[in-house]
C-alpha cells in the first residue's frame, strides 16, 4: 500500500511513498503533483495547498491550528468539513495509507 | 560557548558597496564555505547562506527569536533605531495576537475584494507607459512603472489621504537600511528622518485613514478588543513601512529579469496566464529583501555547530533562492519553475503577512505587460540604489514593443 494516494481532479489516483515527518504538501510537491500550488512555501498563508481529506481519515488527524481555521476560510474551491491545508499535515506511522482528494482548483 | 574554530571565518562585509551591487560571488563564497559561516568584520554573529539551514532557522521561531530585532542590531545590547515593531520584532505571544490581526486584513480571501481596483490600475498605467514608450522612444522602468504603480494602489487601500506620499519611500528606505550597520548608507537616509516620521505617525492615526481602509480595520480590530487601541498606531506604521518599497522593488527587479531574459518574456507574452508563476521567480532570482536576521534565544545549534546565546544569526535569503542544493539549475531565469519554498517572503509564522497582495500586484502589473506588449528591450544601462537590506533599481531605460 503506498504511504499516501492523491486523488487528481480527472480522478486517476496516484499513490507515493514518503518518510515520515515530511508533509502532506512536500510530497506533492517532490512528485510534481500540479494540483497543490503551496505558494507560500508551507507557512499556512496562502490556501494553495488546500485538499479533501478521505473521510474514513479525517477524524484521525490532529485537530486543524487556529491559523489553519483562519485560512481554510480563503481556499478557491469549496471549503468542506473535511478540507485541510496539506502543508499542516505531517505524516506519521499512524497515517500510513492516508487517502486526499485534490480540489478543482488552487486559485 | 561557541566552538570558534569550528566554523569557518571569511573576510566579507555584505554591506560594502561591491557586494550590495554584486552579491552573487559573496553568496557562492558562504554557500561553498559550510552550512554556517563567521564573518571577520562581525562579532556574535553567524551567517547562514544555504537554503536549508535558513529554512530551518527561520522555522525554528522559538530558539531564533524576532523580538532582539531581525536587523544586524542585537535589542538586548542597544537600543532599536524606532520603537519595536509589534509584529515584525515579536514574539509570541505578542507577536500572535497581532499577527492575527494583520493575517485577517491582508488574507487571500480579503485581497479578492481589492483585485478588481488593482488590476484596472495596472491596466492604466501600462498604456500610460507604452504611449510614453512610443513617443519618448524609452520608459524608466521603476520610475515610470515599478514606483508609480505601488505608490498608488498602496496607500490608496491602506486609506492613506492627501499629499505626500513620496515620504512613504523615504521611510521604507530608512527602515531597510537601519537593518543594516550604522554606515553611510543609514547616515544618509537618517538625515531626513525627522520630518519623515512626523508625517508617517500622522498617517497612523484615526482621523487621517479612511474608513475602511486597511488601516482603519486595524482600529476596528481594536474597537473589538483584539488589540488595544494604543498598539493601532504602530501596527499601521508596519503598513507604512514595509507594503511599499518590497513591491516597488519586487516589480523592478522582475522587470530587470524579464528584460534581460527576452526569452522568457516571450514565454510570457505568449501565455498571459504565467504572469503570477513569473513574478514568483522573479523573487526566487532576484530577491528584493537581501537578509534578514535573527538572534540566538539559548546556546543552540544550526546544522551540528553550536551557536551560543544572543549570537546574531544573518539569513541570507538571496542565497538560499539561488542554492543548487536546493533548486535544479538554481541561477536560470525560468519563469515556469514555480519556485515553491523559496524564501524571499520569508518562511514561517513571520512570512510577509502582506504576500497576497505583493503577490496580486506582481501579477495583475505582469498580466497587463504580457497582454499589451510584444517585448520588452533594455534601452540603455541601469543604476542601482543601494540600501543596506533592499536589492533596489534607480533607473530601468526599456523600451516596450507593442503587441
Amino acid at each position: 500500500m503506498p504511504d499516501i494516494t492523491f486523488i487528481l481532479p480527472d480522478g486517476t489516483e496516484q499513490g507515493l511513498e514518503a518518510p515520515e515527518g515530511v508533509s502532506v504538501m512536500q510530497v506533492a510537491g517532490g512528485a510534481g503533483i500540479r494540483g497543490i500550488v503551496a505558494e507560500c512555501g508551507g507557512s499556512a498563508m496562502c490556501a494553495t495547498c488546500h485538499v479533501y481529506v478521505d473521510p474514513a481519515w479525517a477524524a484521525r488527524l490532529p485537530a486543524p491550528l487556529p491559523t489553519e481555521l483562519e485560512m481554510l476560510e480563503c481556499t478557491a474551491s469549496e471549503r468542506l468539513p473535511n478540507s485541510r491545508l496539506s502543508c499542516q499535515i505531517k505524516l506519521t506511522a499512524e497515517l500510513h495509507g492516508l487517502v486526499v482528494r485534490l480540489p478543482e482548483r488552487q486559485q | 560557548m561557541t566552538q570558534v574554530l569550528d566554523i569557518p571565518e571569511l573576510d566579507f562585509d555584505p554591506y560594502a558597496a561591491e557586494n550590495l551591487i554584486d552579491p552573487y560571488p559573496m553568496h557562492l563564497a558562504m554557500r561553498e564555505a559550510g552550512p554556517v559561516v563567521r564573518l571577520k568584520s562581525y562579532d556574535r554573529l553567524v551567517a547562514c547562506a544555504r537554503h536549508a539551514e535558513v529554512h530551518a532557522v527561520l522555522n525554528d521561531h522559538a530558539t531564533f527569536i524576532s523580538g532582539a530585532g531581525v536587523g544586524l542590531a542585537n535589542f538586548n545590547l542597544e537600543t532599536p533605531f524606532r520603537p519595536k515593531s509589534l509584529i515584525l520584532e515579536a514574539d509570541p505571544p505578542l507577536h500572535t495576537q497581532t499577527r492575527a490581526v494583520l493575517a485577517r486584513i491582508l488574507s487571500p480571501k480579503a485581497v479578492t475584494q481589492i483585485r478588481a481596483t488593482f488590476a484596472a490600475e495596472a491596466e492604466a498605467l501600462v498604456e500610460r507607459c507604452l504611449e510614453k514608450s512610443l513617443a519618448a522612444g524609452q520608459i524608466d522602468g521603476v520610475h515610470d512603472l515599478a514606483q508609480p504603480y505601488p505608490l498608488k494602489v498602496f496607500p490608496d487601500a491602506v486609506g492613506v489621504e492627501g499629499e505626500g506620499r513620496e515620504n512613504l519611500l523615504i521611510y521604507g528606505d530608512l527602515i531597510f537600511n537601519s537593518m543594516g550597520p550604522r554606515n553611510a548608507l543609514l547616515a544618509r537616509a537618517a538625515e531626513r528622518m525627522g520630518p519623515v516620521t512626523d508625517w508617517i505617525m500622522a498617517h497612523c492615526q484615526r482621523a487621517n485613514l479612511r474608513p475602511g481602509g486597511f488601516g482603519d480595520q486595524i482600529y476596528q480590530a481594536a474597537d473589538a478588543g483584539e488589540i488595544s487601541h494604543e498598539q493601532a498606531p504602530l501596527l499601521v506604521r508596519s503598513f507604512l513601512s514595509a507594503g511599499v518599497d518590497t513591491t516597488i522593488n519586487g516589480l523592478g527587479n522582475v522587470l530587470f529579469s524579464l528584460a534581460h531574459h527576452p526569452e522568457q518574456y516571450a514565454r510570457l507574452h505568449a501565455d498571459p496566464s504565467l504572469a503570477r508563476p513569473a513574478f514568483e521567480e522573479g523573487l526566487r532570482y532576484e530577491s528584493t529583501a537581501q537578509t534578514f536576521f535573527r538572534t540566538a534565544g539559548r546556546d543552540c545549534q544550526i546544522a551540528g555547530v553550536p551557536v551560543a546565546e544572543n549570537t546574531k544569526v544573518l539569513c541570507m535569503l538571496a542565497s538560499a533562492n539561488r542554492d543548487p542544493r536546493r533548486w535544479p539549475d538554481a541561477d536560470r531565469f525560468d519563469i515556469e519553475r514555480r519556485p515553491s519554498g523559496h524564501v524571499a517572503l520569508g518562511s514561517g509564522i513571520h512570512g510577509c503577512v502582506g504576500q497576497a497582495v505583493a503577490r496580486l500586484e506582481g501579477e495583475v502589473v505582469l498580466t497587463a505587460l504580457a497582454r499589451r506588449v510584444k517585448r520588452i528591450e533594455v534601452a540603455g544601462p541601469h543604476t542601482r540604489r543601494l540600501n543596506n537590506t533592499l536589492r533596489a533599481l534607480d533607473t530601468l531605460p526599456l523600451r516596450l514593443i507593442p503587441a
